[in-house]
């Protein structure tokens, strides 16, 4: 099995910029009742987006025409709160394909790289930089370049590098998975086993 | 040679393997499953063709998901009782024991593990939920991971995991009357904020961390999360060794006493370095309480809600949200302001020294009339227990009823949802915007505390009815 390829995205951007989101926004538990990995983009940020009557809120940005593209920008300390995957799926299945912060939760940031979901995490200064650039010009394109872990304002040409652990960045831009990974070194682990007390 | 931290100790014995520039093959010692986090993983493994590797060493049983009434009934919820059942469907075709709805040993996941004996310490546990840091209170490399997490680890006994960084907090001294272990995580996170350990495993440790009970450690641990932490642990001690003597699953006889030797051993060294050393003066603890919408918006209950003034610029945009969320005011005294619910349970506070702080308070009192009160044991040995000494008695004649166990309001997946606007204070973990239910509005306190405003009907100091 693997993930999808991951290499350069150029998009516009949706801007989030709020600090502190937690998977219970992302994804309520409510949501979680579903046994397979499909359909959680329907309920992204359910309670943000949807107001008691089922019905699109027009200030929250996924309701807003004037946003679109596959990077998600949001402020920081995103993600934190409860394990669950469904965040990075509901994420991904909604669209995305990139998380833009100036810093991430341990356990979402693992989540989305073993979905293909790819966290960019950079400075406050180049996050402000970004949403000032948005707010300008709704339809502004962004780069990343996983490649060359670089992240690029199209308009300004203003750049930024970010960090990601080499051994998940060939899974990426492979679509390695893991856990065939961890399969494929069966013998290591039963020999390990063997010392155990 | 350096001294080693305890977290390296532990965390170095299990590594099979390391990637270069990249993660450790870490060998995983127990795991644990539960209905929500676990169906998905299933699916991948016989996706691959592939089989459990180790199911002797995976434990599950459904929490989140159940109803806590009438649980010899089938569960009402379509997709509820569909997921409850897959986890059975699945752990029956893979050879992994249930603790199942009815079960003797059926209860919140981190409330049955260390209430059987499966944890001990020097193990790797993990579990598809952020809470598997209160298995940390033993001495043992807890954390939460994903599904495809709980995939790996079901296929492989191993998981892939970047080294964490070590932080020491020290809390010193002695307590002050009504100051229990809830107040002092919700005090350390307060200081250290939602975001102030991701990166890090923390280690608990000084004088007032080693007087607390098991269950006084396990509240410490379980929230490490709410700092940003994957897990925080603390070193084995006589206290440890003597609660798990005896459990179902702990060694017996001549193999308990070799495991203690081993377990001795299992603390940091003189010398050992952290990235990260904190130390407070448990003194300076009081009993705490959250206004805001994360665990790190903390405050002193007889204080106040933060000024306008006291909020660094770069939190005030955040800080106001959760203000008009909450229906709060900057400034605002946080005694005195009504409540409606009042739910004490969750794998933070749900355990029997829980229950029995509740009881003792509310002996010879009586429930408020506007409040509403869910008491919901962590595990059904924790029930059984509550009611042989007495203590549903003692609730019933408060005005108070016990439910059946589950996670219950604590994430409100079930039945057992905080109504939209209403205020509940909660012996939980999380006071994120709607965790108890859409627009519920939570604040996080200690089992005292909770009774305390139970009774009240409104926010109060414990110490003032003590």
């Amino acid at each position: 099995m693997s993930i999808d390829k991951f290499n350069t995205i150029e998009s516009s951007a949706v801007p989030l910029p709020i600090e502190n989101v937690d998977t219970d926004q992302i994804i309520p538990a409510r949501f979680l009742k579903a046994t397979t990995r499909d359909g959680f983009g329907q309920n992204l940020f359910r309670d943000w987006r949807y107001d008691k009557q089922d019905q699109p809120k027009s200030d929250f940005v996924l309701n807003q025409e004037k946003y679109s593209g596959t990077i998600l920008v949001a402020g920081k300390n995103f993600g934190s709160g409860s394990s669950r995957e469904h965040a990075a799926w509901a994420i991904f299945d909604y669209g995305f394909k990139v998380v833009v912060s100036s810093f991430f939760a341990d356990i979402f940031k693992n989540n989305a790289l073993n979905n293909g979901l790819l966290p960019v995490q950079i400075s406050e200064a180049f996050l402000d930089k970004i949403f000032e650039a948005i707010e300008l010009d709704a339809n502004t394109k962004i780069k990343v370049d996983l490649q060359n872990q670089e992240i690029k304002l199209m308009a300004s040409g203003e750049k930024e590098s970010f960090d990601i652990n080499p051994y998940k960045k060939e899974c990426m831009l492979n679509g390695y998975d893991d856990i065939d990974y961890l399969m494929s070194i069966r013998e290591k682990i039963e020999n390990f086993e063997q010392n155990l007390v | 040679m350096a001294g080693k931290t305890l977290f390296d100790k532990i965390w170095d014995a299990h590594v099979v393997d390391e990637i270069e520039g990249g993660p450790s093959v870490l060998y995983i010692d127990k795991h644990l499953i539960h209905e929500v986090t676990s169906p998905q993983a299933f699916a991948g493994i016989e996706k691959r063709g592939a089989r459990v590797l180790r199911p002797e060493k995976t434990v599950a049983t459904p929490d989140h998901n159940v109803p806590t009434i009438d649980q010899h009934l089938a569960i009402k919820d379509q997709l509820s009782r569909f997921q409850v059942n897959k986890l059975t469907e699945n752990c029956e075709k893979h050879g992994i024991t249930l603790y199942g709805l009815g079960h003797p040993f059926q209860g919140i996941v981190h409330v049955i593990g260390p209430e059987l004996g499966i944890t001990q310490p020097g193990m790797t546990m993990v579990c598809g939920d952020s809470h598997t840091s209160t298995h940390g209170a033993f001495g043992s490399v807890a954390f939460g991971i994903g599904t495809s997490e709980v995939e790996m680890v079901l296929a492989t006994q191993c998981i892939l995991q970047p080294k964490p960084k070590k932080m020491r907090i020290n809390v010193e001294g002695e307590l002050t009357k009504g100051v229990t272990a809830k107040d002092i995580i919700l005090y350390i996170i307060s200081k250290i904020t939602a975001s102030g350990g991701t990166g890090y495993f923390i280690e608990y440790a000084g004088s007032a961390i080693r007087s607390l009970s098991m269950e006084g450690r396990m509240t410490i641990c379980n929230m490490s999360i709410e700092s940003g932490a994957r897990g925080g642990l603390i070193a084995p001690d006589q206290t440890t060794f003597d609660y798990i003597k005896g459990k179902a699953f702990a060694p017996k006889g001549a193999d308990f006493d070799e495991a203690v030797e081993r377990w001795k051993k299992l603390h940091s060294d003189a010398g050992a370095k952290f990235d990260l050393e904190l130390t407070y003066d448990a003194a300076d603890i009081e009993p705490m309480i959250t206004y805001g919408t994360n665990p790190g918006m903390g405050a002193k209950i007889n204080g106040h809600i933060p000024r306008e003034s006291e909020i660094e610029k770069s939190n005030l945009a955040t800080f106001k949200k959760s203000m008009e969320y909450m229906g709060f005011s900057a400034g605002d005294e946080i005694i005195g302001k009504a409540v409606d619910y009042v739910f004490v349970g969750s794998c933070t506070n749900g355990r029997i020294e829980d229950l029995r702080e509740v009881a003792e308070f509310v002996k010879g009192r009586k429930k408020a009339e506007n409040v509403t009160a869910w008491i919901v044991p962590g595990s059904r040995q924790v029930e059984k227990q509550a009611i042989e000494e007495g203590i549903t008695e003692v609730l019933e004649a408060a005005g108070f009823k016990l439910r059946q166990p589950g996670c219950s309001a604590c994430l409100a997946m079930n039945d057992d949802k905080i109504p939209e606007g209403k205020l509940a204070v909660s012996t939980s973990n999380r006071n994120f915007e709607g965790r108890q239910g859409p627009g519920a509005k939570t604040m996080l306190a200690s089992p005292l505390t909770a009774a305390a405003v139970a009774v009240t009907g409104k926010i109060v100091d414990p110490r003032t009815l003590l």
